[in-house]
C-alpha cells in the first residue's frame, strides 16, 4: 500500500492542503476528496504544501489541473509550496511553471491571497 | 564484437489494481539500486515504470482487478531496458497526440500526460503487439559507463 496521507487546516480565509508521502493513481483519489470539500464549502483559496511529499505521478498532477480552472474562476487559485526538487522537476517537466505559482514558503504564498484581498 | 557478459534480469508479475503501484516502485527501486544506476536516473525509471503499469491498469484493463501485468527488467551493457506486458484491451500509442498544457488547462482535461512523461523521461519507448493478444511496452535508458 502506498503511504500516503492529506491533511487540510485554514489559515485565516486560505485553505492550506498538507500532503505527505506518494501521491500516484491509487492515492490521488484521497486529494480529490478534499478538494471537492472545499468546492462544497466555498473554499476557493488554496495553498498545497509539499514539504513532506516524496513522489509524484501524473495522476497526483492532473487532481490539481482538473480544479485550478474553478478555484481562478470564483477569485481564488491553487498555489503550491515548499516543494522537494525532485518533485519539483516532474511539474517542470511538464510544463506547469507557466500555469501555476510555486513558492519556497506556505506563508509566502498564503501572503499573495493577503495582497489580492 | 565481445558476446554480452554480466546480463541481469528480474522479473515480477502483478495484479492490475492501483495498489499495486507501490510495490512496483519498490521492486523497480530495489533493481535499479542493486545495479549502482544513479538516484537521479532511478528516479525517472520508477515514474516512467509507474505511468505505464498505470496505463495499464486504466486503459487496457478499464480498472478490472484480474488482469496481470509482466514487468521484465534486463540489465546489459550500459543499457537497462524493461518490458512490460499485460493482456488487456490494446490501443495505439501512435494516436494520441503530445498534450498542450493550455488546451488542457481549458478543457479541464487530466489524461494522457502519462504517456508524455514517459517519452520525457526515458531514452527510448517502443509499443508492440505480441502473439496472444498480448501489448508490450520497452522502455530503455542508457546508462553512463
Amino acid at each position: 500500500m502506498a503511504d500516503f496521507n492529506v491533511n487540510l487546516r485554514g489559515v485565516g480565509p486560505v485553505s492550506v492542503i498538507d500532503v505527505k508521502g506518494y501521491l500516484d493513481a491509487h492515492t490521488a483519489p484521497e486529494l480529490e476528496n478534499v478538494f471537492n470539500k472545499l468546492l462544497d464549502t466555498k473554499q476557493f483559496k488554496v495553498v498545497v504544501n509539499f514539504d513532506d511529499l516524496k513522489y509524484i505521478s501524473s495522476a497526483g498532477l492532473g487532481v490539481f489541473m482538473a480544479y485550478v480552472e474553478t478555484m481562478r474562476e470564483n477569485m481564488g487559485d491553487i498555489k503550491f509550496s515548499n516543494m522537494q526538487e525532485n518533485v519539483y522537476n516532474i511539474f517542470d517537466l511538464l510544463g506547469f511553471p507557466i500555469l501555476y505559482e510555486f513558492y519556497k514558503d506556505e506563508n509566502e504564498a498564503i501572503k499573495k491571497f493577503d495582497l489580492l484581498g | 564484437m565481445s558476446a554480452s557478459k554480466n546480463i541481469l534480469k528480474k522479473e515480477i508479475v502483478v495484479k492490475s489494481t492501483t495498489d499495486n503501484l507501490a510495490m512496483i516502485r519498490d521492486f523497480m527501486k530495489n533493481t535499479t539500486t542493486e545495479l549502482g544506476i544513479p538516484d537521479e536516473i532511478i528516479g525517472k525509471i520508477i515514474l516512467a515504470v509507474d505511468e505505464a503499469c498505470t496505463n495499464i491498469i486504466k486503459h487496457a484493463y478499464k480498472y478490472s482487478p484480474d488482469g496481470q501485468i509482466f514487468i521484465a527488467t534486463r540489465f546489459a551493457d550500459s543499457k537497462f531496458s524493461i518490458a512490460i506486458t499485460d493482456e488487456g484491451q490494446h490501443f495505439d500509442p501512435g494516436k494520441i497526440p503530445d498534450p498542450d498544457l493550455n488546451e488542457y488547462y481549458k478543457q479541464k482535461r487530466i489524461g494522457g500526460l502519462g504517456m508524455f512523461l514517459i517519452k520525457k523521461l526515458m531514452d527510448e519507448v517502443n509499443y508492440s503487439t505480441l502473439s496472444g493478444n498480448k501489448n508490450q511496452v520497452v522502455l530503455v535508458k542508457y546508462l553512463p559507463h
